[in-house]
């Protein structure tokens, strides 16, 4: 294989890995708090707030349920005007974070959901604020559930990205298809695939590593 | 210390509301040990969660340490909450924390400073004895263990009462026992006043001073427990007398127990010996003054605290006219006489 070839996997991997980076972090930054809220807003909980709990839950289920590839073109004018372009990893990565958000707050929401309610009880028992329920008891409990939760978002983050090539996104998906497919060389796609699933592996083996570290249960 | 006054819990309105709590009137002094006993669904959990407002009452006040509780505001409240400890049936440790930051937790809450904070954990970890497991987790330590974290966290802000929701329901007996005694002493040591909430006749017998019976969301009667245990005032108290000390008479004779004297037939009696009555030979004075024969059936001698309670069941037998006296003349001394019911003779 051609040393150009050679760097042109390299390139994809590390914008795979940059767009999956940079939306998994924001993704994680806002989706965290988002399902903390969802789950301290329901009836009967902590901050119970019922109406605002409907209204995040409808917003969170529209970011849900619209199918990536029509977000992405969609919201078009909106990574424009936040990145300043509609094309490359950083225009992919906009969507990308736009439709892990919802999806990581679900997640966080079902982990915060295995906490036993008598924790909560307790700490309310001792005096706790809700803010400190929420950083001491909630929050350190379903740390392990939290972890899965990311570790699977990486994942589904990984295969996403592969779409981005229809925005110019670049990344291993977009090589695959471009090189694999349309010009007929299966050594690259066999090459992106292998890539593909090894990262898949590398990031499943690290969230299992540190859903096993921070569990006591 | 603790005092609740026409504090009832309702949930739901209308036709389903559904009266948890009755209104209830209950008052706790500082440094005793107040039990509340009753079947499940009798309303215990809601009284005992009431008291620090974790259930908000329907009506009624909630003083604590001459507070009234139900009258303050969020925050107020949490600091007022740092003053009661409360301990639970599934101990509800964190189990992310290991034991010492399990303990440290209500200070950290509080936001005492780390190095008092290890200060005054180390000393609890002493006391309920678990010095060796400090850097443990809660899912290496056994139902007991647990309970002792449980107990040294709620103890960490030195609070003024301790509220016990079923404590020491998930425990074995022996458990249970060593559970009890370190909440006595601790009461003792610290003259910490304790509310705790059971459906065990025998965790009031051991450490109780004054015994409440709820019932249905109402407190049915209350006494000092060597009177419940030895005079209970209500049917349902006799019921759970009774089951404690497993003092029913055989399956053999009741089936054979008539509710009404027949032509021939003897009473069967349950006799409770308390007071002076437990040192007097009544049942031989019985049988020699009334001229009849006494069965026993069954019987027992416990020991309540201070007081020694005898129990028995007997067959009177004899000539009706007989029996009446005898059931009369015990009746005059000071015991408790329930004819049970009356059997064949030589059935």
């Amino acid at each position: 294989m051609s040393s150009a070839m050679l760097e042109l996997i390299l390139e994809a991997t590390l914008d795979t890995l940059y767009m999956v980076a940079v939306s998994g972090l924001i993704a994680a930054a806002l989706g965290v708090p988002l399902g903390v809220l969802l789950y301290v807003t329901r009836p009967g909980q902590i901050l119970a707030q019922p109406l605002t709990n409907r209204v995040l839950g409808i917003v969170t289920n529209i970011g849900r349920s619209i199918p990536f590839i029509i977000l992405m073109v969609a919201i078009i004018p909106f990574t424009r005007a936040l990145v300043g372009s509609s094309i490359g990893t950083n225009a992919a990565a906009v969507p990308l974070t736009i439709a892990a958000i919802p999806f990581v707050a679900r997640l966080v929401e079902g982990a915060l959901n295995e906490v036993p309610p008598g924790l909560v009880e307790a700490a309310q028992s001792m005096g706790a604020t809700p803010y400190q329920i929420i950083t001491k008891v909630l929050l350190p409990e379903a740390r392990g559930g939290i972890i899965t939760g990311l570790t699977i978002t990486v994942v589904t983050l990984i295969s996403y990205s592969a779409m981005a090539g229809a925005v110019g996104g670049g990344g291993l998906g977009d090589l695959g298809i471009r090189y694999g497919y349309n010009r007929f060389n299966p050594t690259i796609m066999l090459i992106t695939v292998v890539i593909l699933v090894v990262l898949v592996q590398g990031f499943q083996m690290l969230g299992d590593y540190l859903v096993r570290r921070s569990d006591h249960k | 210390m603790i005092t609740l006054d026409n504090v009832s819990k309702t949930y739901g309105t209308g036709e389903q509301a559904i009266h948890a709590l009755k209104p209830v009137h209950l008052h706790v002094p500082q440094g005793a040990i107040h039990g509340v006993i009753g079947l499940s669904g009798a309303g215990k959990s809601t009284l005992i969660r009431c008291v620090n407002l974790l259930e908000r009452p329907t009506t009624g006040r909630v003083f604590v340490d001459g507070e009234e509780l139900t009258a303050l505001d969020a925050a107020s409240l949490n600091r007022a909450r740092h003053r009661m400890g409360m301990i639970f049936q599934h101990f509800n440790l964190l189990s992310s924390r290991t034991v010492f930051a399990n303990v440290a937790l209500p200070l950290e809450l509080m936001g005492v400073a780390k190095r008092e904070i290890r200060e005054r954990v180390e000393p609890l970890l002493e006391l309920t004895g678990l010095a060796d497991k400090r850097d443990m987790y809660p899912a290496q330590l056994s139902g007991g263990q647990k309970q002792r974290v449980a107990i040294a966290r709620a103890l960490a802000s030195r609070p003024k009462v301790l509220l016990c929701d079923e404590a020491t329901s998930a425990l074995d007996p022996q458990t249970t026992l060593s559970i009890l005694e370190l909440l006595q002493d601790i009461n003792r040591k610290l003259g910490l006043t304790i509310l705790l909430i059971t459906h065990e006749m025998e965790v009031v017998k051991t450490i109780c001073h004054r015994v409440s019976l709820i019932s249905a969301g109402e407190l049915v009667e209350e006494a000092d427990v060597g009177d419940f245990f030895t005079a209970p005032q209500t049917r349902l108290g006799r019921e759970f007398l009774n089951a404690f000390l497993e003092l029913e008479p055989p399956q053999a004779l009741v089936d054979r127990l008539a509710a009404q004297p027949g032509d021939d037939t003897h009473p069967v009696v349950r006799l409770a010996f308390t007071g002076d009555s437990v040192s007097t030979p009544l049942v031989s004075r019985l049988a020699r003054d009334c001229n009849i024969d006494v069965s026993i059936l069954e019987a027992k001698v416990e020991s309540i605290q201070d007081r020694t309670l005898g129990l028995m069941i007997a067959e009177l037998i004899g000539p009706a006219d007989k029996t009446r006296e005898a059931l009369a003349y015990l009746e005059s001394h000071d015991l408790q006489v329930e004819v049970l019911g009356h059997v064949q003779r030589d059935a």
